[in-house]
């Protein structure tokens, strides 16, 4: 079975398999832990130095923040699986392990191929113009630069930063934060994922730009094998997922059918 | 227990167990070495343009722009020179002022890597926690702009050891390979203090105090007479092997027809220098490379 996994691209292939419920990521008493500095990053004056690193032999100014407590859980291939939760509850967190992005202090994930983190995110160099993060973005998703020229001019297209006049060429700190994220999620998406996970994506932008980006997110879900969606938009979770995980302060609260799960955490929002 | 439920025909299995059975790999795992390089390979294009991005980026702000990359070299040089040169007379050396900036601009290609190097990872944990690539793209594309920074300030040094009367003579291919060695060494130096400052975030702040101190030990502001003459001879021959001062001492004898040097034979300097760039830059590589899944946790 495992070779037939290889053809996840293929779209014909990938769906009437659902049944045989092949796993595609299985994530294992996941634990993650951040390390944050609470000091102040110190200026590069020398004395500002010395002085910090004689107060940090006294006491160090480390605290952990524990954003993940022993999840574990299987997801298949062909789910579309939601994940909602209060802010902070370590949703974003969760995907970034998954994707492997951030390792898991105690406990494994284990996953099908690579999976592809699909946020807004991805720090761009806001120096630079619309046009150049494009090329980059692209180039650190492993296009080749031939994939690129092809696809930059759809991206810019699909963003719609074009709209009010050439912003393209314009350094990205001129954009609003909205046209940013706009161009960002245009990036990310522009590329084929097997395990897709989506963070918060669906959020940004305006009315018209939400049409076109669910509609994107639709097609790649079908492309994908299985799709893992955050959103504090339950509708949109309703719309797109059969199958949601509740989490809470980093504990896995709720697994099931979205309509359970949602309707147990809509009482438990609104008892609070 | 939420997925006992659903994975009936392999339930009994743990978790671990299952992933084995359908050939799940671990999330974010550490390619073997030849794997890893081989996807560095694949990434060049993005190290090339991420590189570019930044140059353009460091200079966007300001008014003159791209100007700067030769105007920063030049104004070092100028300041240094009436301190060193001019105040604190250093008659010593014949054709001051450009021994002067062979040094300052030697070393500075270093310096900047190194001290860049220190925020590869821990600048850059947005796109690192955002991307899947492999992180050794970041720390190289910082000895890349580095590369092109010094190109701008060799093109300036040149200019002054003509105006200074130095002649053209064949020695001055030797800065080729001299310059490629001493960026092979910067590479290795710069994945190494990556990988540091990503775990300790006070390397930052230390940084400025052992670049001052590695650039008194490397005779860039005054004669590398002056070892011979105060030091004990072991300690000496000890400075003999320090890589900034044989790759400034290589770019000396290249350009300069009276420069002083501290190691008299030719030889030994190329070794050393070679010895440096294959120890540091191999070395570097593979330091980084076994921290690899751990640049998300910052």
């Amino acid at each position: 079975m495992a070779e037939l996994n290889g053809l996840s691209n293929d779209v014909t292939v990938a769906l009437p398999q659902i049944r045989e419920r092949i796993p595609t990521v299985v994530v294992d008493d996941a634990h993650v832990i951040y390390r944050v500095h609470k000091g102040a990053s110190g200026g590069s004056s020398p004395v500002a130095a010395l002085r910090r690193m004689v107060t940090r032999t006294s006491e160090p100014n480390i605290r952990e923040v524990h954003a993940v407590k022993g999840v574990t859980f299987t997801a298949y291939r062909g789910e579309a699986i939601g994940l909602i939760g209060s802010n902070g509850s370590g949703k974003s967190t969760l995907l970034r392990a998954i994707a492997g992005l951030l390792p898991v202090n105690r406990g494994a994930v284990y996953t099908q191929g690579q999976p592809s983190l699909l946020g807004v995110n991805a720090a761009l160099l806001n120096d630079l113009s619309g046009e150049r993060n494009v090329t980059l973005g692209c180039l650190a998703m492993g296009m080749s630069p031939a994939d690129v020229q092809r696809q930059a001019p759809e991206i810019i297209e699909f963003s719609g930063i074009n709209q009010r006049g050439d912003f393209a060429s314009l350094p990205m700190r001129t954009y609003s934060s909205g046209m940013a994220a706009r161009l960002r999620f245009s990036i990310a998406a522009a590329k084929k994922h097997d395990v897709l996970l989506i963070d918060e994506a669906l959020a940004t932008g305006d009315k018209g730009f939400r049409k076109r980006s669910e509609q994107r997110v639709r097609e790649l879900r079908e492309s994908a094998g299985t799709v893992f969606l955050v959103s504090h938009q339950l509708s949109s979770v309703r719309d797109t997922c059969e199958r949601t995980i509740w989490l809470e302060s980093g504990v896995l609260r709720m697994d099931g059918p979205t309509d359970e799960v949602v309707r147990a955490y809509e009482a438990f929002a609104n008892g609070k | 227990m939420a997925n006992t439920a659903l994975a009936d025909p392999d339930s009994g299995l743990t978790q671990a167990q299952l992933a084995a059975r359908y050939g799940l790999r671990v999330a974010g795992e550490r390619p073997s070495l030849a794997e890893y390089s081989r996807r560095l390979w694949h990434y060049r294009h993005f190290i090339a343009a991420y590189a570019n991005a930044k140059l353009v980026a460091s200079y966007s702000n300001a008014r003159l722009g791209q100007l700067w990359q030769v105007l920063t070299p030049l104004t070092n040089a100028a300041v240094y020179f009436l301190i060193f040169g001019i105040v604190l007379k250093q008659n010593s050396i014949p054709n001051f002022i450009a021994y002067l900036c062979t040094g300052l601009f030697i070393f500075n290609f270093t310096q900047t890597a190194a001290q860049q190097g220190t925020q590869a990872i821990s600048g850059n944990l947005g796109l690192i926690r955002a991307l899947h690539f492999p992180r050794a793209s970041l720390p190289l594309a910082i000895t890349v702009t580095q590369f092109q920074q010094l190109l701008g300030s060799l093109a300036v040094l040149i200019a002054i050891v003509l105006v200074t009367g130095e002649p053209i003579t064949l020695a001055w291919l030797i800065l080729v390979p001299s310059v490629l060695l001493q960026t092979v060494f910067n590479a290795g130096l710069t994945m190494a203090v990556a990988r540091m400052g990503a775990k300790v975030s006070d390397l930052r702040q230390v940084m400025p105090f052992v670049m001052r101190a590695w650039m008194y030990g490397s005779g860039v502001l005054y004669s590398v007479a002056l070892f011979e003459e105060s030091l004990p001879g072991w300690a000496t021959r000890l400075v003999e092997f320090n890589p900034m001062l044989v790759y400034i001492e290589l770019a000396r004898t290249a350009l300069l027809e009276q420069a002083p040097v501290l190691n008299s034979s030719l030889p030994q300097l190329w070794l050393v220098a070679a010895g440096w760039a294959i120890v540091m830059g191999v070395g570097g590589y593979l330091y980084f490379w076994r921290g690899e899944q751990e640049y998300g946790r910052g």
